[in-house]
This record gives structure tokens, C-alpha cells and sequence, in this order.
């Protein structure tokens, strides 16, 4: 019957075809159906629903959890583009709540407090997504052959400081280059060195890319910063806190959308620079008492 | 190729394999040298926000006024459309075939799928396709041929110089609806 054919859902295609579909734009962080709905008018391509941005995690300390399911069907509800939330590392029970709400992506996420100081989500039993942070192309490899369909740099999420982002984006993209030109024999070694399967290196080592498409998260505060983790080669931008703990935040939101799809573009980058308002107040590295990208093995 | 966001890398990996000459389209100086577009797939809201900003819609609504070849796919097919249902109630789309499309009407992304397709004069057997939030056609106009559907609803369709798949073709390893489009459509 050619009207009927048979399908197969969660593929690991399907998975890796909504992170390509998300390239070129801006995730942004958002708490309550309304911020959902001015990030959807600014041109975000997804929402992370959460209770609390990481800046005010970070603030308040204890303990951070999954969202409540009702603020996650709220924003589900309010927006007709794709919705992410945040499980706890290792927290297979959260991700599996999170798919039956019919989320889009679930973030395996160092923001929240691990669950499991040992394992990450077996993430090829789910039918959803996941994207998972990384600081090195090691963690990166090992979060894919766990499954992940897309990877984002960590960064030092809530801090509005992009120095960690850029930090791990140069760390991941320059072994990549490196991988690039080893011979067959240095990639054993470096599968080594990188705790990671040789297959996925020897991948790398054809491809010159990572398997799956890599976003970054963690600091990006301005269009500048948006522009800046593009050039140096994140193919999307994860905005936490730096919109909605800006003065203007649906003007803010707009500008880091343009200036994720014009990054090369100086000029235009200027243009939705121009009285921008504060941005959000950030945080120097050494005053942190609790840095969350180490979080996860 | 427009690359205001989504999926572009794909297809001009497909265009350039094909041995088109595929430019990235930004803003209207891009567009004044390219002969036909490839709009791609991504969020529809983002490209319809950015159209708008980047001072694109209007130079491009002529174009394609004006007969210009174009091949949408998912969001790029919405884009295309006369008419989106459940969409943002204020997504204007460019009115380039006459269809009326359903955004996310094969559901979430826990419902996205892949499935070989049986397609319309298309030799060389079923097209696999992937289908990613996707889109299909409530209604089509008269001059609207549909090549391929998905339990009844329209998922591939041409009308004129235009081409629409609600799924991913440049996703498949397949490229006989790119050459399809390029061969008959934009020669």
C-alpha cells in the first residue's frame, strides 16, 4: 500500500534530525508560559522549561531537580516550537517522566545536582532525544556512544561570563583539528588518551567533525558573545540566564537571534548591539564557590 | 539555499554533489545572484522572524512572484504555503504553491519518524524519508500535483517551478528529489 508505509520512530536519525533542524538558532531558557511566549516571538527555535534559571540555582543553593511536570506542560501548551527539560545526570526516572510529558529533547543536565556519580543515562533506550553537555571531546565521545543526538559545550552556566564556553569550545574543536591529521596509529592513542570508543575517533578522523551536531551553553550574554562561540564553530547558542536577567528581555532575545543567524556579519551585530540595555550582572570565575561543569564523568 | 537558520549544511552538501553551485542566502544582496532557492528545514517561526528582520521578505515574496524555482522542506514547505494551520496566528507564509499545511501534524518529536515512500514518476523505487515534526497537506489547489502521501495526507507535492516534502530528503543519502528538482524544476 503506498499510502501506508511502515514507519519507525526513534531512530537514532529522527533523534539526530530534530539537533540538525535546531541548527543556526538560539535555545532559550525560560520559567513560566510567558517567557516561553516572548522567547517563541523573538525567534527562539526551542524553550528549556525550568523552575528556576541557573543564575538563581546558583544563588539559592540545595538541592536542583527536575522541573514540576504542570510548569512543563504549561509552557508545552504555550508555544508551538520544540520544548526541552532539564533530568538530573543519571537520573534515568526523571528522563523517563520527561518523555512521557511528550517533551522534544531532554537536557542530561550538570545544572541540576547529579543523581549518579558514576553513570550517565543509558540514552539509547529512549525514544526522545538527549543533549548533554561537555568540557573536552572526551566527555563528548563518551555522551555518544551513551546515546546523546547533540552535544553543547558547557560553559559555566549562570555566570553571564563566556570565558568558560570558549574555554571547552577550543578544547573540543581544537583535538578534533588535531585529530584530523594524526595517522592511523596516533588514534589508538588518542582513544586512549581521551577515554573514548576508537570507532567514534576514527569517525572524527574521516569526517573532521563530531558526530553530532554541537551547540553551545553556559555564559553567552550578549550578540557579541552569540557571534564569538559561532565563529569559533558552535553550530547553535544555548541562552540561559543572559536574557531573561537582562533589562530588556525580549529586545535581548531578538538581537542574540540575529546576530546567530548574521555571526559574521559585524555590522549587524552592531546594529542589534545598540542601546541593548544592561545585560545580565555576571560573575567572575574565582569568586564561585561551585563550578558546574565539572559535574559529570 | 536560504541559510537564515536549520538544517543547510545538508542540502548543500546534496546541491554541491549534484554539481550546483549552492550560495547561502542571508539577506537581499545574496539573493539578487542566486536562479532558483532551497528553502531548508528548521523552526518556521525562527525563518519567518528573521525573514522579517533581515529586510528579506519582501525582495524574496517577488522573486518568487516573479516564477523563481524553489524547493521547500518541512519548515521551508510551510513557508512556501498559502495557508498554516496551527501556527502563530501571526506567521505570514509566501504564498508560493497553493496548499494549505498543518505544522507538527505528525506530533511531537517522540512521533517523528522514517518510512520508505512510494513517489510519482520517481524511477529507482521507494524514497526513504525522514520525517521530523513534520508537517503535511490539509488541502491543495487545483494545479497542486501530489506526488507522495503518508496515510492519505499529502507529504510531497509540485505545483509549476515549486516543490514541497514535509519530510527531510536531504537526510536520506538519496538524491533524486534534489536532482528532480534541479533537472526539471530550476534548469
Amino acid at each position: 500500500m503506498s499510502d501506508q508505509p511502515t514507519s519507525t520512530t526513534g531512530t537514532f536519525r529522527v533523534k539526530r534530525g530534530l539537533a540538525e533542524m535546531l541548527k543556526g538558532g538560539v535555545i532559550m531558557d525560560v520559567v513560566t508560559p510567558e517567557q516561553a511566549k516572548i522567547a517563541e516571538d523573538a525567534g527562539a527555535v526551542s524553550v528549556m522549561a525550568l523552575e528556576r534559571v541557573p543564575s538563581d540555582i546558583r544563588r539559592d543553593g540545595g538541592v536542583a531537580r527536575m522541573s514540576d511536570p504542570a510548569l512543563i506542560e504549561g509552557i508545552k501548551a504555550t508555544v508551538t516550537i520544540p520544548v526541552m527539560a532539564k533530568a538530573r545526570i543519571g537520573h534515568f526516572a526523571e528522563a523517563q517522566v520527561l518523555e512521557s510529558l511528550g517533551v522534544d529533547f531532554v537536557d542530561e543536565s550538570e545544572v541540576l545536582t547529579p543523581a549518579d556519580e558514576a553513570h550517565h543515562i543509558d540514552k539509547w533506550a529512549f525514544t526522545v532525544p538527549f543533549v548533554c553537555g561537555a568540557t573536552n571531546l572526551g566527555e563528548a565521545l563518551r555522551r555518544i556512544s551513551e546515546g546523546a543526538a547533540m552535544i553543547r559545550s558547557k560553559g559555566e552556566a549562570g555566570t553571564g561570563n563566556i570565558v568558560e564556553a570558549v574555554r571547552h569550545l577550543r578544547s573540543i574543536l581544537g583535538d578534533i583539528r588535531k585529530i584530523g591529521v594524526a595517522d592511523e596509529a596516533e588514534l589508538f592513542e588518542w582513544a586512549k588518551r581521551l577515554q573514548a570508543p576508537l570507532p567514534l575517533v576514527q569517525e572524527i578522523a574521516r569526517t573532521g567533525e563530531l558526530p553530532v551536531p554541537m551547540f553551545c551553553a553556559g555564559g553567552i550574554a550578549t550578540p557579541a558573545d552569540a557571534s564569538l562561540v559561532m565563529q569559533l564553530g558552535a553550530q547553535s547558542v544555548f541562552v540561559g540566564s543572559g536574557i531573561f536577567k537582562s533589562e530588556d528581555p525580549p529586545r535581548m532575545a531578538r538581537a542574540i537571534v540575529e546576530a546567530t543567524t548574521h555571526f559574521r556579519d559585524p555590522s549587524i551585530i552592531a546594529k542589534v548591539s545598540k542601546g541593548l540595555g544592561e545585560a545580565m550582572k555576571g560573575l567572575e570565575m574565582a569568586q564561585l564557590e561551585v563550578k558546574l561543569a565539572d559535574r559529570g564523568w | 539555499m536560504l541559510a537564515l537558520q536549520g538544517a543547510t549544511r545538508p542540502h548543500v552538501e546534496v546541491l554541491s554533489a549534484l554539481g550546483a553551485d549552492p550560495v547561502e542566502v542571508r539577506t537581499p544582496d545574496d539573493l539578487n545572484v542566486v536562479d532558483a532557492l532551497v528553502l531548508p528545514g528548521g523552526e518556521s517561526t525562527t525563518m519567518s522572524f528573521l525573514l522579517d528582520s533581515s529586510g528579506l521578505r519582501a525582495p524574496l515574496q517577488a522573486r518568487l512572484d516573479d516564477g523563481m524555482p524553489a524547493f521547500g522542506t518541512c519548515a521551508g514547505m510551510i513557508l512556501l504555503a498559502t495557508e498554516v494551520l496551527d501556527g502563530r496566528p501571526d506567521q505570514e507564509s509566501l504564498d508560493a504553491i497553493d496548499i494549505t499545511v498543518r505544522r507538527n501534524a505528525f506530533g511531537r518529536q517522540r512521533d517523528s519518524f522514517e518510512a520508505d515512500l512510494d513517489v510519482e514518476g520517481l524511477a529507482g523505487g521507494r524514497f526513504h524519508a525522514v520525517f521530523i515534526r513534520a508537517p503535511f497537506v490539509e488541502r491543495t489547489g487545483e494545479d497542486v500535483e501530489v506526488l507522495a502521501s503518508v496515510s492519505g495526507h499529502p507529504v510531497l507535492c509540485r505545483s509549476g517551478r515549486v516543490l514541497v516534502s514535509s519530510f527531510h530528503p536531504e537526510l536520506s543519502d538519496d538524491l533524486r528529489l534534489h536532482q528532480l528538482f534541479l533537472e526539471e524544476m530550476a534548469a
